[in-house]
């Protein structure tokens, strides 16, 4: 259970570390755009260049890249195979008869998995090097905006993070409460499906009735030392946008000028 | 019959390793009928060391025999898990049923007893931690008081009438009264049923007080096993891996050094108490 890691990060020093969190989300967001705008399969090297380059700068390891790509594996092969079944083509390489295997085929497989790859690594690259805290805190600066159409910015963050940093401790209880069933002889391991579903209400029950009681405890705490939401709130560290923020983003804008000319060229 | 250790070594795995062991090679026996006192520093591995009694954890190396069933076996961690009945920390967590008796009885139904004999133990574990049956089984597990909450908890291990209890902490956070209840609730199981107690506990009086034995973990490894006397005479040696002595204790050890010669592995009330009559006796 404690394996699980969400939103996981790892501390560095690096430039793109360093970033302001809200360069971070603009920079994500036009890579995704960048890599939505690719319509065929040899243009995706310029997102892939992107992110490569990100990578090296950021110094994180290839590993926790690879990491973040294990929970969709299945769901890559599927698609893979899917859309080397179902994808219609002229170009036939191989026919068994009640099926061909086509170029426009293979292509599109490996074209679309790819690009699945390419927004999962990138969206990775963001949380791999923002702290929660920090990027909750530009996602709320970003959203402040809103507030004129009364859009609760703050309280989204603010529940946002308390959510993050209750995910390991929620495991831990959960595994508490396990550990404490077993011993008294409840068994989740065996049965069909409805008999497993309705072995898991002596976890469940305990949970939420704990996720309610930290969560009276953690308003109170709160209120007890002033939290009256985010009007007229200062921070600790304040988000300051610098000169290689300004440079990030117009390099970001470089890739994406350079994708839409050779687009539109060819 | 007995709990025999036998070089019980453990590690936690963390995305796949093994992290620095936990355990290292416990080796020891608990004697049945026997009241055995855990105490050690917080990450001493207590905890996790009460984990491999009933198979909540299973070991790499080394063996755990209860009353002969090895628990490297994983079918015999369910008949094991119906002789060793465990409370962990703050039990009252682990409530889930909408009535006392309905979560009472959770843990003989899953033992496939008969409705009559799950009655009749459920009954009894209630009236043994003093909740009485009449006035609290149809009552909500959620509005009782903390100590009534925690003794319900009890009660849901007792009903299934294990051989050997393991409390971890059981007596954190209640009051002082709300401990003596769980404390004479144990010495009372013991001599009622002969139930074999195992309690880690931070309060060396009142392991000083029940136990028949004490292990004292260190880093993973067993550093004194044996009667309290013994283990608390070694008072420097305690405090050296940040423990201490029962308080009648180091008030021995503090007249000694003022040169009244009271024996220092005194460690009960009681111990003193006879040693002042015995010693006015023959001045
Ligand atoms: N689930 C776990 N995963 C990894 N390490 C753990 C886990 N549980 C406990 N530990 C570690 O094992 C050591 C012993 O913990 P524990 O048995 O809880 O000690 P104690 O009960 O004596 O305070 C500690 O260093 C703790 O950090
Ligand atoms: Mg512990």
């Amino acid at each position: 259970m404690r394996d699980i890691t969400l939103g996981q990060y790892v501390a560095g020093n690096s430039v793109i570390h360093k970033l302001d969190p809200r360069t971070k989300i603009a920079m994500m967001i036009l890579y995704i755009a960048m890599t939505f705008l690719v319509k065929d399969i040899w243009f995706l090297a310029i997102p892939f260049v992107y992110l490569v380059i990100e990578l090296v700068l950021s110094g994180i390891s290839l590993k926790y890249i690879l990491n973040s790509l294990k929970p969709i594996r299945f769901l890559l092969i599927l698609m893979f195979l899917l859309n080397l079944f179902f994808t219609k083509g002229e170009n036939v390489w191989l026919d068994l008869g009640f099926w061909k295997l086509t170029d426009e085929a293979v292509l599109q497989s490996f074209f679309l998995s790819i690009r699945i790859v390419l927004l999962v690594a990138g969206a990775s690259m963001l949380t791999l090097t923002t702290s929660p805290i920090a990027l909750t805190d530009g996602l709320e600066k970003l959203l402040t905006p809103l507030k004129i159409f009364h859009f609760p910015a703050h309280e989204l963050a603010m529940m946002m993070t308390i959510a993050l940093r209750f995910v390991p401790t929620l495991m831990d209880e959960s595994e508490k409460i396990r550990n404490a069933q077993m011993s008294r002889g409840a068994d989740f391991e065996s049965g069909n499906i409805f008999k497993r579903v309705k072995s898991m209400i002596p976890i469940l029950i305990p949970l939420f009735v704990s996720s309610f009681r930290k969560a009276d405890d953690l308003a109170i705490a709160m209120e007890s030392r002033c939290y009256h939401g985010g009007d007229g709130r200062t921070r600790m560290h304040q988000l300051k946008f610098r000169k290689e923020d300004l440079f990030a983003i117009l390099i970001t804008l470089l890739f994406v000028a350079a994708l839409i000319v050779i687009l539109v060229l060819f | 019959m007995s709990i025999v250790i036998n070089h019980l070594t453990f590690a936690y795995t963390q995305g796949g390793k093994p992290l620095a062991p936990t355990l290292k090679g416990l080796t020891f026996t608990i004697e049945e009928g026997s009241f055995l006192g855990i105490i050690g520093h917080t990450g001493s591995g207590k905890s996790t060391f009460v984990k491999h009694l009933n198979g909540l954890l299973s070991c790499e190396k080394g063996t755990v025999i209860v009353d002969g069933h090895d628990l490297s076996q994983k079918s015999e961690r369910r008949t094991v898990r119906s002789l060793v009945g465990m409370v962990f920390q703050y039990p009252e967590y682990q409530l889930f049923a909408e009535t006392v008796y309905e979560d009472v009885a959770f843990g003989p139904r899953n033992m496939k007893l008969d409705e009559a004999e799950i009655k009749t133990r459920v009954t009894n574990a209630m009236t043994m931690v003093g909740l009485d049956p009449e006035r609290f089984s149809t009552r909500s597990p959620f509005e009782l008081s903390g100590g009534e909450r925690r003794r319900a908890a009890i009660a849901g291990v007792l009903a299934m009438q294990p051989k050997y209890l393991v409390l971890d902490e059981p007596m954190a956070g209640l009051d002082p009264l709300g401990r003596k209840e769980i404390l004479s609730l144990l010495e009372k199981l013991r001599s009622e049923s002969g139930c074999t107690i195992i309690m880690i506990s931070h309060s060396m009086d009142d392991i000083a007080n029940h136990a028949t034995k004490v292990l004292v973990l260190e880093q993973g490894s067993v550093f004194l096993y044996d009667t309290p006397q013994i283990v608390f005479s070694n008072a420097e040696e305690l405090q050296r891996i940040g423990l201490s002595v029962p308080s009648i204790t180091k008030i021995c050890i503090e007249m000694n050094r003022r040169g009244v010669a009271i024996p220092t592995s005194i460690c009960t009330e009681d111990a003193f108490l006879h040693w002042f009559r015995e010693g006015k006796a023959h001045a």
